[in-house]
Formats: C-alpha cells, sequence, structure tokens
C-alpha cells in the first residue's frame, strides 16, 4: 500500500513557484527521502504532507486521505519532525512530551508511559526533569523525534533531522530512526547530506528548483548515472577535450567541477594508470567511491554544498 | 476574503492548548501575581492615599475608594495586554510554539481560540487579586462584588480579542510599543480609572464612549460601590456586542500569518 500518493504536487507562495507540479509514492515500511539543495521544495512539500501548508494545486493523499478536507485525521496519525526545533522552552524534558500528548488526546496514563517508553529509546531517561534549554543540540533533536512518536504513528515525516548536529549526534539519530524503521514506521525525511540519504534510505527522488530530477534507490541511482567510482583528476578542466578523447573506450562520462574533472571508470586502476602515462601534468588524482553527490553533480551540474 | 473571515475551525482541542498555558503559569505564579498587584497597589499607594488627601470627593466617595474600582478593571487590562501581545508573540515567533501545535490535530483557530481564553484567565485572575485586596483595605461597599469577576471575563475576552489582532496586523516586537503607548496608556488614563469622564470637554466624553475600558471601569465601580441599576446592562452589551463584531478578526489574522 501506498501511504503518500503526490500527483501534479504544486505550491506557490505568491506567484513563486516552489513546487512545481511533482509526482511520487512513499510505500509502507520504506525509507523515503527528497534530497536536494536549499530552496529545492523539499520543505515545501513535506508540509504539504504534513497538513501546514496549503496544496496550490494538484492531488495529494496521505493515508489514503485527502489533505485539503480530512487534515485533521490526517495530522492525528502522523509523527512530525520540522526543521527549526520548537520544543516547549517553558516546560520540562517529560513535560513536553505529556503536554504534546493532550494535543492528539491521548489518555494521560497512556501518554506517560509512552513518554517514557521514548525517553528511554532516546536515550534521554536520565534529563526527564531538566529543562529544554539545558540540552545539548543532539539532545533536542532526539527529544523532538521522540514527541514526535507520543502518538505512535505509522509515518514520521523528518524535515533535515540531522542539520546543525556534530557527526557523533547525527550517527546517534540515525541509529534510532533505523531501529524505527525495523519496527516498521515509514519514514519520509528530507535532507541535503549525502551520507544521510545513503546511509538511511530504500528510496529517494533528487529536487532541484521545485522539480524532482531523478527517483530511485541510492545504489541503482549511482550505478545508472556513474558507476562505482569516481576518478577524481585535479586542475585538468582546461584539457577536458584532450583528456575525454584520448580515455574514451575506459570512461563511462566524465563531470567538470570547476579546475577539475571527475572521470567515470569501467576500471579505476587501468584508468589511473593509463592517466599516469599521459602527457600532461596533472594535480591530485584520487580514486575513490562514486555517491549521490555525484549523481546529483551529474543532474544538475552543481554541488549540493557550496 | 470576507468567507475566510467567518470559516473558523475550533474543535474541543482548544482546552488541551489553553491547558498548556495553565500548566505554565502554574510553575510561577507566584512571581507572576506578586509583580502584577504591586504596580496596582503602588498606585492605590501614591494616588489614593498621597494625592487623595489634597482631593475633593469624587462623585461623593473618598478618593481612595472612588479609584480602587478603576484599578481593578486597569490591571485586568494590562495583564491581558500584555499576554496578548508580548506573550502571544514569544509563543508564536520566538517558542515557534504555534507551528509546533498545528503539527498535531490541533488548528491554527484552536491555537487562536486558546490564547484568548489564556488572556481572559489573566484578566479575570489578576483583577480578582485586586478585588481581594481592596476588600481587605475596606475599599468594598456591596455583595455585587461577586459579580466582578463575571464582568472581568468579559472584558478579557475582548482586550485578548484586541491585543491579537494588533500582534496579527504588526507582527513586530518593536511595535507593541506603540500599542501600549497609542492605545492602552490613553485607555488607563481617559476612561474613569483616576476620575470621572464627565469633567472633561465634551468630545473627550464622547471618544471615551469608544474605550472598551470605560464600559468595563463603569461596571467595575458600580458592582464594588453597590451601585447597581439598568444601565449597567447597557454596558454589559456595548462590551459583548463589541466581542461579536471583532472575534473573527484574531483569527483571520493569524491564520494569515501562520499558513503559508
Amino acid at each position: 500500500m501506498d501511504v503518500i500518493v503526490a500527483q501534479n504536487l504544486t505550491k506557490e507562495y505568491n506567484g513563486f513557484r516552489a513546487v512545481r507540479g511533482i509526482n511520487f509514492r512513499v510505500r509502507e515500511g520504506e525509507c523515503f527521502a527528497f534530497l536536494g539543495p536549499n530552496g529545492a521544495g523539499k520543505t515545501s512539500t513535506v508540509r504539504m504532507i504534513y497538513c501546514f501548508s496549503p496544496v496550490t494545486a494538484g492531488q495529494l493523499t496521505v493515508l489514503g486521505m485527502d489533505v485539503r478536507t480530512q487534515a485533521r485525521e490526517i495530522k492525528s496519525r502522523l509523527g512530525v519532525v520540522p526543521q527549526e526545533n520548537n520544543l516547549d522552552p517553558d516546560l520540562k524534558v517529560l513535560q513536553n512530551l505529556l503536554v504534546y500528548a493532550t494535543f492528539f488526546r491521548l489518555p494521560q496514563r497512556q501518554a506517560r508511559a509512552t513518554a517514557l517508553e521514548m525517553l528511554d529509546f532516546f536515550g534521554l531517561a536520565d534529563k526527564a526533569d531538566e529543562k529544554v534549554d539545558a540540552l545539548s543540540g543532539g539532545m533536542k533533536r532526539r527529544l523532538t523525534i521522540a514527541r514526535a512518536l507520543i502518538n505512535k504513528p505509522r509515518v514520521l515525516i523528518l524535515d533535515e533531522p540531522t542539520t546543525g548536529l556534530d557527526p557523533q549526534a547525527r550517527h546517534m539519530v540515525w541509529q534510532r530512526l533505523r531501529r524505527l524503521k525495523e519496527q516498521g514506521v515509514t519514514l519520509i525525511l528530507t535532507t541535503h547530506y549525502m551520507e544521510e540519504a545513503s546511509q538511511l534510505c530504500d528510496r529517494l527522488v533528487v529536487m532541484d528548483q521545485g522539480a524532482i530530477l531523478e527517483e530511485g534507490e541510492p545504489r541503482q541511482l549511482i550505478a545508472k548515472h556513474i558507476g562505482t567510482e569516481i576518478l577524481e583528476v585535479g586542475f585538468a578542466a582546461a584539457r577536458e577535450r584532450e583528456i575525454v578523447r584520448e580515455l574514451n573506450g575506459l570512461i563511462r562520462g566524465h563531470q567538470v567541477v570547476g579546475e577539475n574533472i571527475f572521470l567515470y571508470p569501467h576500471d579505476g586502476q587501468e584508468l589511473l594508470r593509463v592517466l599516469q602515462k599521459m602527457p600532461f601534468h596533472f594535480g591530485h588524482q584520487f580514486l575513490r567511491p562514486a555517491t549521490l553527490e555525484d549523481v546529483f553533480l551529474k543532474l544538475t551540474g552543481k554541488k549540493l554544498h557550496d | 476574503m470576507l468567507r475566510d473571515l467567518f470559516r473558523i475551525d475550533i474543535s474541543p482541542l482548544v482546552w488541551p492548548v489553553f491547558r498548556r498555558h495553565l500548566i505554565v503559569f502554574s510553575r510561577n505564579w507566584k512571581v507572576n501575581l506578586t509583580f502584577n498587584f504591586f504596580e496596582p497597589l503602588l498606585y492605590l499607594a501614591a494616588l489614593g492615599l498621597g494625592l487623595g488627601a489634597y482631593v475633593l470627593p469624587m462623585e461623593g466617595l473618598p478618593y481612595l475608594h472612588y479609584l480602587a474600582p478603576g484599578l481593578v478593571a486597569s490591571s485586568a487590562m494590562f495583564a491581558t495586554t500584555y499576554e496578548c501581545t508580548y506573550g502571544t508573540f514569544i509563543r508564536m515567533e520566538f517558542q515557534k510554539s504555534f507551528h509546533a501545535m498545528v503539527a498535531t490535530p490541533v488548528t491554527i483557530d484552536d491555537v487562536i481560540a486558546g490564547e484568548l481564553l489564556y488572556g481572559t484567565f489573566k484578566s479575570v485572575l489578576y483583577g480578582s487579586v485586586i478585588i481581594i485586596v481592596i476588600t481587605v483595605l475596606g475599599l468594598v461597599g456591596s455583595l455585587w462584588v461577586l459579580l466582578v469577576p463575571l464582568v472581568l471575563a468579559v472584558a478579557g475576552l475582548l482586550l485578548a480579542i484586541i491585543s491579537i489582532t494588533w500582534t496579527g496586523l504588526v507582527p513586530n516586537i518593536d511595535n507593541f510599543n506603540y500599542f501600549f503607548s497609542l492605545i492602552i496608556t490613553p485607555l488607563f488614563l481617559f476612561s474613569g480609572v483616576f476620575f470621572p469622564v464627565s469633567g472633561l470637554p465634551e468630545i473627550i466624553q464622547k471618544a471615551a464612549w469608544f474605550s472598551p475600558l470605560y464600559h468595563i471601569v463603569n461596571l467595575t465601580r458600580s458592582l464594588v460601590l453597590g451601585q447597581v441599576d439598568l444601565s449597567l446592562a447597557g454596558e454589559l452589551i456595548w462590551l459583548l456586542a463589541a466581542i461579536a463584531l471583532l472575534l473573527p478578526f484574531p483569527f483571520y489574522l493569524m491564520r494569515r500569518l501562520m499558513i503559508k
């Protein structure tokens, strides 16, 4: 079953088209990501899913319900982790969860049990009586996710769940999200971190300027557009044509990135040997596994981060 | 736009929103209350006792007795207007609490209704505290005073509506100064809290009729002093009519601000 179906989904703000008629489906139990740079329309898209922003045009159903007419029902069954932390600073950690539970009209005893379970799951059990402002960035993020799970949703929406966290805190969040997925929760996330998308996602769409450029499984997308490896060659952009002509049979494609060229080899080691015999003077030559970043670069001609 | 104005989507979820505010309030109610009744007490001491010693009886009353009920109304007004400007704005803009709430089954209209209820609550509570104080000081002359909390509830709702309408129109923390210096302070000074409006030039007397506080003060003072007659019904109708007229605006304006 598809938990979310979007057809020709469009969002405009005062005439600016943030989302330009996109189509996608999210399947039950998968982790689905919207990957793209800032301003790609990812947040606008998920805000329509969790019924915060009205849909300008097109169709959008969540759990079989129309976002236009059944917002309250949809919201009662979703968990939402927004981009900005909006924990209640006037309430303590446990209280944050308990008060939030009242917005879902959950019975008090059940809410308390779930809240304690969630604090435990996210490693915050000993912080129950702390002020929210006393928590670190990573803890606040985990608490926000814990709060989103208070109604035991089958679908969890995370808008840039780890932006601004240090690597350790990020890994901790990822680990918990993987466990949620194992428990059958459908995860929908937006991110501009390639690693996050490849670590967590079963499927993703690549977005840029309000449109979906590609859709698929991370590995499949890399294999389709790049292959398995990338050979980065420094200061080679000026000789692009000669290099590409010379290496014609050895590469599947290439991309100029600033002064460097990224080559997509059939066989990385072989290409490296041939390249080193060429009569040009290059900068660094670096053979590495291909990533989603390379896919994005190929699709848009630009990097995700500047 | 007219249709949007009247399409208010509220549900019983208003109560948990209001309850959230009460929980926060209950955490430091002692501090909140202490500061709030400190100021009216200062006025009562400085003007009632100090200035009052030189003032002729007003409408047949010693000045302290005249002033005390007025301060009940004005402290209720200040409690509500601060809450529904600075308080509401901070929750919306800095704490992003509204955003957090509307990601649940709560709608933005539920949130605003919760804010209005909280503003109303503050008026009732802060006004009633002053009632207790002036009762202890022997400045209350009638059991009709028991109806004052009801008046404070009506008054609080109206003032909350006005404050949130301003917050929705001018959502900028610097501009709340204008609200207080251009609207609330003139109301405070020219609504019969300190002296009868009847002594003022006719044009100001007419203007005072448009002041919600003028009607609130009339009601409060009459009930505190036990001077009850049918004209009070007129004052109450004025307040209720103003509520009916203005109620859609805070919802409409905040919806416009939040929903994008």
